[in-house]
Order: structure tokens, then C-alpha cells, then sequence
């Protein structure tokens, strides 16, 4: 099983059946408050259990961070057509693990938070998007609905509570830009992972054109612990606009990496220090990835901050997917920018113009100044060409590769100008010049 | 084309996991699953998942082009991916990169010549909390060190 020794500095919400004994099966579940969530959701109307949800103030943990109560509410719960839930398990923004853990220790958490969207908007069919690399979870959620099934949680008359639902996995096959919603849902019809023009949205027409909710697994995750303890307790253990808990995937330059839940507004520094046990080999902080690859790096002075939405909206950065990237003193810039342009011109769909060929010219420059070959105004031209790359782009993918870049350029340009001096081109490099 | 009972079991599943009319939703799944059977989407393989999805054949290449994890060759009886993007790269996911393709002696997505084992440069794989990272099929290997790589290789060698 994948996760850390809990540590004093977190607090346990979607984590807190971790560890225990068979943690991934029904039994272990329902002996800790397993489907009661759902049982009390079934006594609840539709309405109360949105206003639930908009009490946590519950935001989207994707990395978009839009408030959930408030998207599940958009779903016209008088159309004629089927509704449908989709969890999005497509996790691949580099820097986060968080979803692996939580279906790895406590597939049926899931199952439930699922169950209670499916209450709110009545849908009686679900499916879980997960990114074809993750084989091994798919084998887990297929075991847990099984069980769901078995036990009478899933399928017809569910618990005697006349409520029907059918859930199953659905798998990726490697392809970063079906994490964005829209190509999700085309990706789950069977074609090309291709981002849909908006609106409409997939709250009115998403899954087979019919009504869908589509949430992050961590976002299910928080429902069912709402619903029991009330929204209002969980919005307690965040901050004002950003209720509750959130996963954050601490990884890069700290002693000790690891997915640990913490409250919405925890400081940055105390993440590095107590969670990841401080810098690695006793390095100075450099820059910090808040969030995930696509976020505004922070320079090591602007990580005096709390980790919430508003806080990092200020210093003009996001808290995306809560994958935090550790960079020190002996981190090259230069190698950094260009390994996050080559992930984006890979992954970037090609449908669009900006991102396909913004993606690819900025790899282009950046490879060669990596290699030491260029002029100062081709670093200006690397941080124009993402600058007019941004908000230009059908889908948040080119903002994602446009986002970093601009932040590396102006805040670690010298680097940059550094790696220009006294260098000769080398023939290799001749041909892109 | 024939597959094994299992598969055909799991594909018959699949199909019954969409609304009625749009089984074209199994497609991707029954290539990915079929895809572990017989190693890659040959031609035969694409018209028989066209035709038990009710599309066509170039409806199936479409998606065979987009994803990378589909492919249209054999590869490796073991396929090696190693993780470059940021959180490995931090901890030296790169020179293990370097060290794989200098020990096997082939670059990216290529394949041994006696098919053994192929070699793949792949973009996030979620582990970065557990990094450097790689996957031998759909195995994790994390926290992986130059000694531990050399040894996975070996290994490998031996057994394939």
C-alpha cells in the first residue's frame, strides 16, 4: 500500500481509513462509517444535499478549483434525458499522485461520494475515467464495485431504497490532454481526446450529450464526509471561500516526499519544513511548482505564504492540483523550463493553432538555449511568444505550458543570460537556427 | 480473430457498460485490453475491434494515432518507461534515462533485437512523490537508483 506515515501536522479527513487493516475492502469500510453518508443523502431532497455541498464551500480539486455545490447545481435536473456522473482519474499533471493513493487505500470512499452526486441530480449511470498507466487501480475499482455490487450498493433498489446506479471503470490510454474535461468526455465516447467548444458545459451537455457531473476523485472524495458531519463542519477546517482539507503531493528537493491532507490556507514553508522534513542535503530553497507543472513558479522569498486559492492568486500563481515541486539552489532553470515545454508540445492535441505550434517553437528555443545558442532578445522572445500563446487556446492547455514559462523567464531570466555567454554553436544545432 | 475466454468475457462486459447505441464508448478500452493480448494493434486487430464496436476501420486508426499508449508495432516482451518530467528529473530521472539506453543499447521506443525489451521516454506516470520512477509493463518501480535500474535490467535479460 502507497502512503506515508501519517504526521502530526495533517489532518485526516479523506485520509483517515488509511493504515487500517484491508483498508481497500467493503467490510473494513462499512465498520467505519462506510455508505452511512449515502444512506443519510438518500433521506435528504436534492436541493439540501447541493446546499450541503455549497455550505463546505467544497472547490474542485483538478486543478481549476471551481465550487463544486455550485457546478452540480448547473445540471437541469428536469431534462428529459439521462443524467450522468464521470469521475476524472485521468491524473497526469506532473507533480501529482494524489488520486492514486486515495483509490489504492479506500476504493469504495469514492463509490460513495459517486452515489451522493448521483442522489443530487438523479443519474443512475457513472463512470470512472482512469488514465490507462494506472492499470493496477483499475483492477482495484473493478474489485471494489464488485463488492459494491455484491453487497447491494450498487444496481438495482440500492439498500431497499428504490435509488438505482451503475458504475464501472472506463480506461485512458496516455494522452495528458484528457485530463481537460471536455476531451475527457470525448475520449469516454470512443475518439480522439479532442477539447469540445464551451458552452455548452458538460453540467448540460456532457457525457453522450445528456447532463453530466464531472469532478476530480478527491472532489468525490470530500462529499461523503460532508453530507455526515454537515458542510459547515468542513468548511470550518479551511479558510473562508476554500473549505476543508486537500491532498498535496509534496515531491522534488525535500527529505521526505509524500502525499499528506492538509487544511486549505496551510503555509508554504511549514509544508517543506515539517511535512518534507526540510531541504534536501540541507540546500537553500530556490523556487517552489505550487501546484502542479502548468502553475507559476513561486521564487524561494515569495513562499511566506498560505496555501489556498485566494493567497496564491495574489502572488499571481494557483494552487492547481496540489502537486508541489521543491526546487534548490542547484536546480539549472534553463534544463527546467524546457523539460516542462517538451511535456506540453507532446501532449498538446494539435487541434488548435497557439498550442501547437506555440508549444513547439518555445521547445525549439528552449533547446537551444539550454545548449548555450541564442541572443538576449531570443530569451525575450520565449517569454513574448508564451505571453501571446496565453488565453488564446481552445482548451487550458496552452495556458498550462504558457503559465511556467513566463514565470521562469522573468524571474530567473539571468540564468538564462548566463548560459548564453561564451558559448559556440554546436553543429548539431545548426539545422533548427 | 480469437481471443481468450477471459478477454472475451471482459470485452463482452465492456460492451454492456454504455447506453444502448453508443458502444462506440468500448473502443478505446477494448483496444487497450485486447492491445495486452496480442502485443499490438495489428490490422486484423483493428478491423475486428471495428467491427465489434460498429465503427470503422479508420475510425479505430484515429484513436491508434492519438494515444501513445497504442501502438501499431510490437514492441518489447517487456516495455521499459522511464519518467524524465519534473519530479524525476529533480532526483535524477534523466541519467537513468541515459543509463537504460546505454545499457540496452537502443534509444526511444525502440526495441531490443531479440524483442526482449523496449525502451520508452515517458511524461509523468504519477510517482513523483516516490521519484525517480519507471513502469516494466504496467508494474511500478519507485525510488529507483542507478544500482537498483542495473539490476532491474539484468533481471529482465534474464527472464524474458
Amino acid at each position: 500500500m502507497l502512503f506515508n506515515p501519517p504526521h502530526p501536522a495533517e489532518t485526516k479527513v479523506l485520509t483517515r481509513r488509511f493504515g487500517l487493516p484491508n483498508s481497500e475492502s467493503i467490510d473494513t469500510y462499512l465498520a467505519n462509517d462506510g455508505y452511512k453518508a449515502f444512506l443519510k443523502a438518500r433521506e435528504m431532497s436534492q436541493e439540501q444535499i447541493i446546499e450541503e455541498v455549497k455550505l463546505s464551500s467544497l472547490r474542485g480539486r483538478g486543478g481549476a478549483g471551481f465550487p463544486t455545490g455550485m457546478k452540480w447545481s448547473f445540471v437541469p435536473r428536469t431534462s428529459p434525458k439521462p443524467k450522468y456522473i464521470v469521475v476524472n482519474a485521468d491524473e497526469s499533471e506532473p507533480g501529482t499522485c494524489k488520486d492514486r493513493v486515495l483509490m489504492e487505500n479506500d476504493p469504495h470512499g469514492l463509490i460513495e461520494g459517486v452515489l451522493i452526486a448521483a442522489l443530487s441530480i438523479g443519474a443512475h449511470r457513472g463512470w470512472v475515467y482512469i488514465r490507462g498507466e494506472y492499470r493496477y487501480l483499475i483492477d482495484i475499482m473493478d474489485r471494489a464495485i464488485e463488492e459494491a455490487y455484491k453487497h447491494g450498493y450498487l444496481g438495482k433498489n440500492i439498500r431497499g431504497t428504490g435509488f438505482d446506479f451503475d458504475f464501472s471503470t472506463h480506461t485512458g490510454a496516455g494522452a495528458y490532454e484528457c485530463g481537460e474535461e471536455s476531451a475527457l468526455l470525448e475520449s469516454l465516447e470512443g475518439k480522439r481526446g479532442i477539447p469540445r467548444i464551451r458552452p455548452p458545459f458538460p453540467a448540460v451537455s456532457g457525457a453522450f450529450q445528456c447532463p453530466t457531473i464531472l469532478n476530480n476523485v478527491e472532489t468525490y472524495y470530500a462529499v461523503p464526509p460532508i453530507i455526515l458531519n454537515g458542510g459547515k463542519w468542513y468548511a470550518d477546517l479551511g479558510v473562508p471561500k476554500a473549505g476543508g482539507t486537500r491532498m498535496l503531493c509534496l515531491s522534488g528537493h525535500v527529505n521526505t516526499p509524500g502525499v499528506y491532507e492538509i487544511p486549505l490556507g496551510f503555509p508554504m514553508m511549514r509544508a517543506i519544513n515539517e511535512l518534507g522534513g526540510g531541504m534536501l542535503n540541507g540546500n537553500k530553497l530556490k523556487a517552489v511548482v505550487p501546484g502542479g507543472s502548468s502553475c507559476p513558479l513561486l521564487r524561494a522569498e515569495e513562499c511566506d505564504i498560505n496555501m489556498d486559492y485566494d493567497s496564491l492568486a495574489k502572488v499571481k500563481s494557483m494552487l492547481g492540483s496540489g502537486g508541489m515541486v521543491v526546487l534548490d539552489e542547484t536546480t539549472d532553470m534553463v534544463k527546467f523550463a524546457l523539460r516542462i515545454m517538451r511535456f506540453y508540445q507532446h501532449e498538446s492535441c494539435g487541434w488548435c493553432i497557439p498550442c501547437r505550434e506555440g508549444t513547439l517553437w518555445l521547445k525549439k528555443l528552449l533547446t537551444r538555449l539550454d545548449a548555450g545558442v541564442g541572443s538576449s532578445s531570443d530569451i525575450s522572445l520565449v517569454g513574448e511568444l508564451a505571453k501571446n500563446m496565453f488565453g488564446r487556446t481552445f482548451c487550458p492547455l496552452g495556458d498550462a505550458a504558457a503559465m511556467p514559462t513566463m514565470s521562469i523567464i522573468e524571474k530567473f531570466r539571468d540564468e538564462f543570460e548566463a548560459r548564453l555567454a561564451g558559448v559556440t554553436l554546436p553543429p548539431e544545432l545548426v539545422s533548427i537556427a | 480473430m480469437t481471443f481468450s475466454p477471459q478477454l472475451e468475457a471482459r470485452l463482452e462486459k465492456l460492451l454492456r457498460s454504455y447506453p444502448e447505441g453508443r458502444q462506440r464508448a468500448a473502443l478505446i478500452p477494448m483496444l487497450m485490453y485486447a492491445q495486452d493480448e496480442a502485443g499490438y494493434i495489428s490490422k486484423e486487430l483493428a478491423q475486428e475491434v471495428a467491427r465489434r464496436c460498429g465503427v470503422t476501420t479508420l475510425q479505430v486508426d484515429e484513436v491508434v494515432g492519438y494515444y501513445t499508449m497504442l501502438r501499431a508495432r510490437p514492441m518489447g516482451r517487456t516495455h521499459l518507461q522511464i519518467c524524465t518530467n519534473i519530479s524525476c528529473l529533480l532526483v535524477g530521472g534523466d541519467k537513468l534515462w541515459e543509463q537504460a539506453c546505454h545499457k540496452l543499447g537502443i534509444g526511444h521506443n525502440e526495441v531490443t533485437p531479440d524483442g526482449a525489451i523496449s525502451l520508452e521516454e515517458v511524461e509523468c506516470i504519477g510517482a513523483c512523490s516516490w521519484a525517480p520512477a519507471l513502469q516494466t509493463n504496467f508494474d511500478f518501480h519507485h525510488k529507483v537508483t542507478p544500482e537498483k535500474l542495473d539490476q532491474l535490467i539484468d533481471a529482465l535479460r534474464k527472464v524474458n
